[in-house]
């Protein structure tokens, strides 16, 4: 066609498309809890696609695995997930434990387990408390900070830190259980049941919230199987999965838990919703686990024998725990000598973070950090 | 399946590519032929009797006596809960694998992480470039032989130690 004497191109089968912009979202961004970077190529309001950046966390845990020894190494597995510690303190524990042939006492693992089951409780609550608070809800988050305080305080008392616990040692625990832990946690929890009721009548049945989740980024379980998606997220797409039970460790088939998985009760199956809920859900599930530790922990000591200079027989094994963020798969190598040949830990959050570019695909800009928070991602995780 | 059954439907279908199968280690493991790798992943993702569906850990270790670096496939099945270990040895001086990010996409992050930390070359990958490390890094960490450099861009990466 021509307009104003000139000749000009129309392509009409390209609909209401503009130009395509490119916006920079990060490193530093309040919604992505952590440093990390996404270059958002947007075409208006819609994604074309968000391409992570990640690394600038990258701290080469796993090389400083190859200088430090064995025992040496707890306090740095800490930082992996500074959020969710104790599983990696577990981690560690159980691939050494596996490679040296060592037998954690029966009281050992029930301490390791009440301590990673507070954990789980306090980094969901972290997790479903962002995730409102990046939606554009403020007060839920105060609301789940502050029994994520009480629980912060639990395990300072178990173990005098409050993020990064050092807590667990090859062959058991470092500590056990102090005086009077039983009757504290007991009565936390019984007070924090009914704050998850509360919780679940201002945010779970909140329209806004609802709508803002529910149908967002909805992953099928082919794609979730296809991309490693683990944990919370997995559970979400209706996969019936968790190692605690299908791979089971430590004390786990003792105790009796169910595994609730995403319904599609706000829209569709493996919406943002139901990775909220699930989580939710996974509270109250850790919840029972505690109460039955409490009741089953048996006398005894609660760490293992274990030589100061430990040499496990050269090979390689791996083993897999279910962290709050899911399979943290942990694989290392032992050439016989005092320190490890190779170590590497892959977590929940670098498989969801490696399947963002593909779900951004077609997505509202302002959904990207509702599908960040769902996912729960916490970067340091990712780059380790 | 236990090990040594899908040991043997591998050695059934790829005899000459399957090198070595050890089951007495802790974990089972099967030594395949690198240049093979992704057909055999095929295969197992596939086949009936073993749907290997996910992908749960891939990485690399570094034998450098040995000449070689060793990539570790970590499979799993969710359908039939069960899992093997496979491994593809590359040449050291010059690592080239096929990518399996056709078969697996979780392989595409996990296949650009052994290439930056180890430098390992996958063929066909999408999308091979480094991730964690920054663009212009020289040299793959995880390497035994590893020299980490005095500085970068003017940045001093040694310290004055306070122990003394």
């Amino acid at each position: 066609m021509s307009i104003a004497g000139f000749e000009v191109e129309v392509d009409r089968g390209r609909g209401l498309e503009t130009e395509e912009m490119t916006l920079n979202m990060g490193p530093q961004h309040p919604s992505t809890h952590g440093v990390l970077r996404f270059v958002v190529k947007a075409d208006g309001e819609i994604m074309r696609r968000a391409i992570p950046d990640v690394g600038y966390l990258h701290r080469s845990i796993e090389k400083i695995s190859e200088k430090v020894g064995y025992h040496g190494f707890m306090p740095y597995t800490d930082r992996v997930d500074y959020v969710a510690a104790m599983f990696c303190n577990q981690g560690w524990g159980m691939v050494t434990e596996k490679l040296a042939d060592i037998e954690v006492p029966k009281r050992g693992e029930y301490c390791r387990v009440i301590a990673a089951e507070l954990n789980r409780i306090s980094s969901h609550l972290l997790s479903v408390g962002t995730m409102i608070l990046d939606i554009g809800a403020i007060t839920p988050f105060f609301h789940a900070f502050r029994e994520r305080e009480k629980i912060n305080d639990l395990l300072e008392e178990l173990c005098g830190a409050r993020l990064t616990y050092n807590y667990m040692r090859i062959g058991g625990v470092a500590w056990d259980l102090p005086p009077g832990y039983e009757e504290k946690v007991l009565a936390f929890l019984s007070q924090f049941d009914r704050m998850l009721e509360e919780y679940d009548d201002l945010v779970t049945s909140n329209k806004l919230f609802r709508a803002r989740c529910s149908g967002v980024a909805a992953i099928s379980p082919a794609d979730a199987a296809a991309y490693n998606l683990v944990g919370p997220n997995l559970r979400a797409c209706g996969v019936r999965y968790d190692v605690r039970r299908d791979e089971p460790y430590s004390v786990y088939p003792e105790l009796e838990f169910d595994v609730p998985v995403g319904t599609g009760s706000a829209g569709a199956v493996g919406d943002s919703f139901d990775r909220y809920l699930v989580r939710i859900l996974e509270i109250k599930e850790s919840i029972k686990i505690l109460r039955q530790c409490f009741q089953q922990i048996p006398d005894g000591p609660v760490v293992a024998k274990v030589p100061r200079k430990l040499k496990p027989p050269a090979g390689d094994v791996q083993i897999r725990v279910e962290s709050a963020r899911g399979d943290m798969s942990w694989y290392a190598v032992s050439d016989g000598s005092e320190f490890p040949y190779r170590c590497k830990v892959r977590t929940g959050s670098f498989a969801a973070m490696g399947m963002i570019e593909e779900l951004s695909k077609g997505l509202m800009l302002a959904d990207l950090v509702t599908v960040i928070a769902s996912l729960d991602i916490v970067a340091p995780e990712v780059d380790r | 399946m236990e090990a040594a059954e899908i040991h043997a439907a591998l050695r059934d279908k790829f005899s000459d590519k399957i090198s070595a199968t050890d089951e007495a280690a802790k974990d089972p493991s099967a030594v395949v032929d690198g240049a093979a790798i992704r057909e055999i992943c095929a295969f197992l993702r596939d086949d009936e009797r073993l749907r290997f569906d996910v992908l749960n850990n891939q990485t690399g270790v570094d034998y450098k006596a040995e000449g070689y670096i060793e990539v570790v496939y970590h499979l799993y099945s969710y359908e039939y809960r069960h899992g093997v270990v496979l491994k593809a040895r590359a040449n050291r001086d010059e690592p080239v694998l096929p990518s399996v990010e056709e078969v697996w996409k979780a392989a595409n992050w996990l296949e650009r992480e052994i290439y930056d930390l180890l430098g390992v070359k996958f063929l066909d990958h999408t999308d091979l470039r480094r991730l964690l490390m920054p663009e212009d890094w020289v040299g793959y960490p995880l390497r035994k032989d590893f020299v980490e450099p005095e500085e970068y861009h003017g940045i001093s990466t040694t310290r004055e130690s306070l122990l003394r």
